[in-house]
């Protein structure tokens, strides 16, 4: 019931020895998922909390253990090299945490998953994937404000999605699957990725998705939402009273084709047929009330 | 981070992409200095801020004798520029690059960015150089010829070819423009740069293809391996507070409003401030601590919002996940200590070792507002922002 990771998900944690890593590997663990070894260069035969053992590469680990996932905690100057590793082992799910990456290592680290079928990166600078109905949490989010249910959530804000999935879980209505995809500007999987997921997951009702102003992933998520997608959704973008920031050059703004913009994204996913949380302190509402809406019809 | 144009073109002529000659000024008798030694009928008077559309705001002046460049920069020294990319309070010229006046037979634009859409490094290119180019880009974006660049193989040949031609070059231009392409394209994969934008672009009457301007930003994640670029910071460009912020390592932007505000994450951060303003408030800043910060951030930042002057009163936002509750609590009790609090502190802390980060505010003894949802947290801050506490 969930898309992206279940109860068969088998997780190595990559930078497993670092603070970061050692920190929410302890908490993955605590909250269910299973965390079957470890990576950590150099560190290869030793034990994470007397029973997880590490390795010193990712295809050690896989062959080891079977793993069929990953989680990439290494700081950002060998980040981009570790999401690769991973590739190259064919992990399937690759889901990098990290923030602060180069955008150009991201550049190149896209381009070689382009290469590594059947490979999934999810982020990276994102809070990670967590099915509640599964205790399967991969990443950073906190584990206790979740709660098994129905409703998908697919956010490029890390502590706005906390903010989404509270609100759903004060209300009652519980989550098939929460996907943070990160708010670096080159990332793995975006919106209609997850929507696509959603779509066809049969365990998950309505969807939210949480935007914010910058890129044209929304505008996307619209042309595609119109297209094809079925279920009820709710949306927010947030940055509505961000004030149009100082910048040089044209570039960006010819680059972007005059999408990026907070009003611009609300008008394009409204017109897509998704209801807009008028403040972000009613994103659970307006998901209940796409809900009473009843199921779409489907495209326009 | 942004540089300066004598910067950028320091930067490329270094990776072999013709730009003119010229010298930095930065006194009137510097300026004459310049003109003599460049010795051209003509200079060119640029002054150096962090940001585009100088010509039309009075920056950029043509001197036909030294002792005119040297007028001209007395009077463009210490002048307050104001562009479209300045904001209203302008930018305060404190330097100047005086260039060779060259004979331009056509003006084209030419930039290298990052297309997000594709994940590519991309060249854009269109024939109508100059200041109108967002006009141009969003009325007729057929004029904008693109080329994305595949990082496993670089810049090709044929690339080059495609955007000469398509730019309505002749032949013996097409090879300059390729191969200026080429070591542009160099020039911004070795430095980790974000943007490189050459408005105008121009073809000499001699045939040569140069870059008459040059804005160049760069990633600041990648900053520590490019302690060169990281070099050309100028401070006088940044507002202190933002400065002071880059140096804590916080994303800090100074705004108009009186309510400080302390975030983790920038979608949290960008949806307090609008709720603040759909509860009739006015945020006083952005600022996202990030994901893992430590004790002594929190107590810097905390620092950085109360030196606001504006600021009547505090709404420190947590969700924690990567960042627990527990270190901003300490954070937040350790800098009310260490300084003056002179506003009402409004928190909504939430997530990872919530509980405890709330034992820690509690047992502090300080008079902290606490709330237990985004809508409450902003009402409360904006009431005691009032003096309604």
């Amino acid at each position: 019931m969930s898309i992206l990771v279940n109860e068969s998900t088998r997780v190595i944690v990559q930078g497993i020895t670092g603070s970061a890593g050692s920190f929410h590997a302890k908490q993955m663990m605590d909250y269910g998922t299973a965390i079957v070894a470890g990576v950590t260069p150099g560190r290869g035969g030793e034990k994470f909390e007397g029973k997880v053992p590490i390795f010193d590469t990712v295809s050690d680990a896989v062959k080891a253990t079977g793993a069929n996932a990953t989680v990439v905690y290494v700081p950002p100057p060998f980040a981009a090299d570790a999401i690769m590793e991973a590739a190259d082992a064919s992990v399937p799910l690759i889901v990098a945490i990290t923030e602060g990456i180069p955008i150009l290592d991201m550049v190149r680290a896209k381009r070689y998953l382009q290469d590594a079928p059947g490979v999934r990166l999810i982020g990276p600078n994102c809070p990670g994937v967590i099915t509640p109905g599964a205790r399967c949490k991969i990443g950073i989010m906190p584990g206790h404000i979740h709660k098994a249910g129905r409703v998908g959530v697919v956010s490029r804000s890390g502590t706005l999605t906390y903010e989404a999935v509270f609100q759903l879980t004060q209300l009652g209505l519980g989550q098939s699957t929460a996907v943070g995809i990160g708010g670096d500007p080159v990332n793995g999987t975006d919106f209609v990725d997850c929507l696509r997921l959603f779509n066809s997951d049969p365990e998950t009702d309505a969807v939210i998705m949480i935007g914010e102003i910058g890129g044209s992933a929304e505008e996307q998520a619209a042309e595609y939402i119109a297209r094809e997608f079925r279920k009820p959704i709710a949306g927010f973008i947030a940055g509505l009273s961000a004030p149009p920031g100082k910048r040089m050059g044209h570039a960006g703004a010819i680059i972007a084709g005059g999408k990026g913009t907070a009003a611009e994204k609300i008008k394009a996913l409204e017109s897509a047929g998704v209801r807009v949380a008028p403040s972000p302190a009613e994103l659970g509402t307006t998901l209940q009330e796409a809900l009473k809406r009843g199921v779409r019809s489907g495209g326009r | 981070m942004k540089i300066h144009e004598y910067q950028a073109k320091e930067i490329l002529r270094g990776y072999g992409v013709p730009v003119p000659r010229g010298a930095l000024a930065e006194t009137a008798e510097a300026a004459e200095k310049a003109a003599c030694g460049l010795g051209t009928p003509v200079v060119v008077v640029k002054a150096q801020i962090h940001a585009g559309g100088r010509g039309k705001a009075g920056g950029v002046k043509l001197a036909r004798s030294p002792a005119e460049a040297k007028e001209i920069a007395s009077r463009m020294l210490g002048m307050i520029l104001k562009t479209h990319q300045t904001g209203p309070e302008g930018q305060k010229v404190r330097k100047l690059y005086v260039e060779e006046g060259l004979e331009i037979a056509q003006e084209l634009y030419l930039a290298v960015t990052l297309d997000r859409v594709t994940s590519r490094i991309t060249f854009m290119a269109s024939s109508e150089g100059g200041v109108e180019i967002e006009e141009t880009a969003a009325k007729h974006p057929e004029k904008i010829l693109r080329e994305a660049i595949d990082p496993a193989v670089g810049f090709l040949d044929f690339q080059g070819r495609k955007l000469a031609f398509g730019l309505g070059l002749k032949r013996d231009a097409v090879g300059k423009f390729s191969s200026f392409c080429r070591a542009l394209y160099r020039a911004v994969v070795d430095t980790d740069a974000s943007l490189a934008e050459i408005n105008p672009l121009v073809r000499l009457k001699n045939g040569e293809i140069v870059a008459l301007d040059a804005k160049m930003n760069f990633d600041d994640n990648a900053l520590y391996r490019q302690k060169q670029i990281a070099a050309y910071r100028d401070i006088d460009e940044e507002d202190p507070r933002e400065a002071k912020a880059k140096e804590l390592d916080l994303a800090y932007i100074s705004l108009d409003g009186n309510i400080g505000c302390m975030v983790n994450g920038a979608g949290l951060a960008m949806a307090t401030m609008d709720t603040i303003k759909l509860v009739g408030g006015a945020p006083a800043n952005f600022l996202d601590v990030g994901g893992g910060a430590s004790k002594e951030k929190v107590t810097a930042a905390f620092k950085l919002i109360l030196a606001d002057e504006a600021v009547k009163s505090i709404l420190i936002n947590i969700f924690g996940g990567i960042m627990r509750g527990d270190v901003i609590a300490e954070g937040v009790v350790a800098a009310a200590r260490e300084v003056h609090l002179r506003v009402p502190l409004v928190v909504r802390l939430e997530g990872t070792k919530v509980e405890e980060g709330k034992q820690i505010l509690k047992s502090s003894g300080l008079p902290i507002i606490s709330a237990d949802n985004l809508r409450q947290a902003a009402e409360k801050a904006v009431a005691a922002a009032r003096g309604q506490a």
